[in-house]
């Protein structure tokens, strides 16, 4: 067994008790976990039967991998994940100087490849993306989020929270109407839940896979008949901080199982 | 010019049989209806009455009305139903034909908030779907069937 591997093997023992005592306080924000299955908590709970944990696991090997022109691999600058990327997850989307706005996880390992591993971007539901965005949010498995939205992030923010609130698509729906006025309710089989993105990427059983949270977002929009938008554009990343936002304080749940 | 004389006339009946005819003739045309006292359309959209059994199949059906999705309904045999909107139980001893087909065609009129969706509407909406652009979810004529369904939840 690799040496990553060991280490995401113990520290998912020891996450899997805080979630088994985790408790709600009234008005703060519920994790999907609690609404799940108990079979579906405890496929996550058990990083052995967690099928992201396979995802995962081949992101740790990349991070390992020599890749691109600089023939460096991430190791070779980060060091140990678990020491380098704890807490990062908890932190984005965060606001990115060279662009002049918010960038998330997954587009930030893109940056990372260009501009120092000099390698080719991957694409944003790739095998590798998933992995290594599960691999490093995964570093940051029980920490509470933590986005922050003041300063230059507070207009996009802005914008997340207009997305979240506008209607679109033929059902003429907001993310608000199911998730914030509806969220406990049953919509037919489908239980609605607050729509928190805490343990994304996540393992869904209706996807037989892991995904991105923005394949999510566009799954949700094409269920009310709206034009989605690319995964990684401006919108998107701008509804991921909102999310986030609402969110704070939620244990990271990287890689997540779900319905 | 004895000879235009035909073909004026065929357009002419044209465009008075394209008023005429009901509204799944052509899918992206809505008929006009007319909403009286705020809260009601008393005319059929079709100028004909709804069959309650085809309604009753809209209304379970997930890509028509899947009024199960958000309601319960008097139908045993499908095991899901939504607790989003109101029981459906008793509708139309609370609300009149009318009053239930302005529900079904634009429930925003009454209510600006819902979440509900207008199954009888193209315009005002943001980003729809190229396939459903234009279109309403139901057709006039689903839309009578439903209406006449819901009018034996008595």
């Amino acid at each position: 067994m690799r040496k990553n591997n060991r280490k995401i093997m113990m520290a998912g023992a020891a996450v899997a008790a805080v979630f088994s005592i985790a408790t709600i306080a009234a008005g703060e924000p519920k994790s999907g976990y609690l609404s799940a299955e108990p079979e579906t908590q405890a496929m996550q709970d058990d990083d052995f039967s967690n099928p992201a944990m396979l995802v995962t696991d081949y992101g740790g090997d990349l991070w390992s991998t020599a890749d691109g022109d600089s023939g460096k691999s991430c190791e070779d600058c980060h060091g140990d994940a678990a020491d380098s990327m704890k807490g990062v997850k908890t932190r984005y989307p965060t606001y990115y100087q060279p662009w002049g706005k918010m960038i998330n996880l997954e587009l930030r390992i893109n940056e990372c490849r260009k501009d120092n591993q000099k390698a080719k971007a991957w694409k944003y539901e790739s095998k590798e993306m998933l992995g290594m965005a599960s691999y490093i949010g995964y570093q940051s498995r029980g920490m509470p989020m933590a986005v922050d939205i003041g300063g230059k992030a507070t207009p996009f923010f802005t914008k997340g929270k207009e997305f979240y609130y506008e209607r679109r698509g033929q059902l003429d729906m907001a993310c608000s109407h199911c998730h914030e006025d509806n969220s406990g309710n049953m919509i037919r089989a489908n239980l609605l839940t607050e729509g928190q993105i805490n343990g994304f990427p996540t393992y869904r059983l209706k996807w037989s896979g892991v995904g991105t949270l923005h394949r999510r977002f566009k799954g949700c929009n094409d269920q009310v008949r709206a034009i989605p938008y690319e995964r990684g554009s401006d919108e998107y990343v701008n509804l991921e901080l909102y999310l986030a936002w609402r969110g704070r304080g939620l244990a990271v749940e990287t890689p997540s199982v779900r319905n | 010019m004895k000879n235009y004389a035909l073909p004026l006339l065929g357009m002419a009946a044209l465009s008075i049989a394209s008023l005429t005819v009901p509204a799944d003739a052509k899918a992206d045309e809505l008929v006009p209806f007319k909403i009286v006292n705020g809260n009601s359309i008393p005319a059929s959209l079709t100028g004909k009455a709804g069959d309650p059994a085809k309604g009753r199949d809209v209304a379970i059906n997930r890509k028509k009305g899947n009024c199960l999705a958000c309601h319960v309904m008097p139908i045993p045999e499908q095991p899901y139903h939504g607790e989003v909107g109101p029981d459906l139980n008793g509708l139309a001893d609370r609300l009149s034909e009318g009053e239930i087909r302005l529900q079904l065609v634009n429930p925003k009129t009454n209510n600006p908030a819902t979440i509900m969706p207008a199954f009888y509407r193209t315009e005002g909406l943001h980003r729809v779907a190229k396939n459903f652009q234009g279109k309403p979810m139901l057709t006039a004529e689903e839309v009578e069937d439903v209406v006449a369904y819901l009018m034996t939840l008595k």
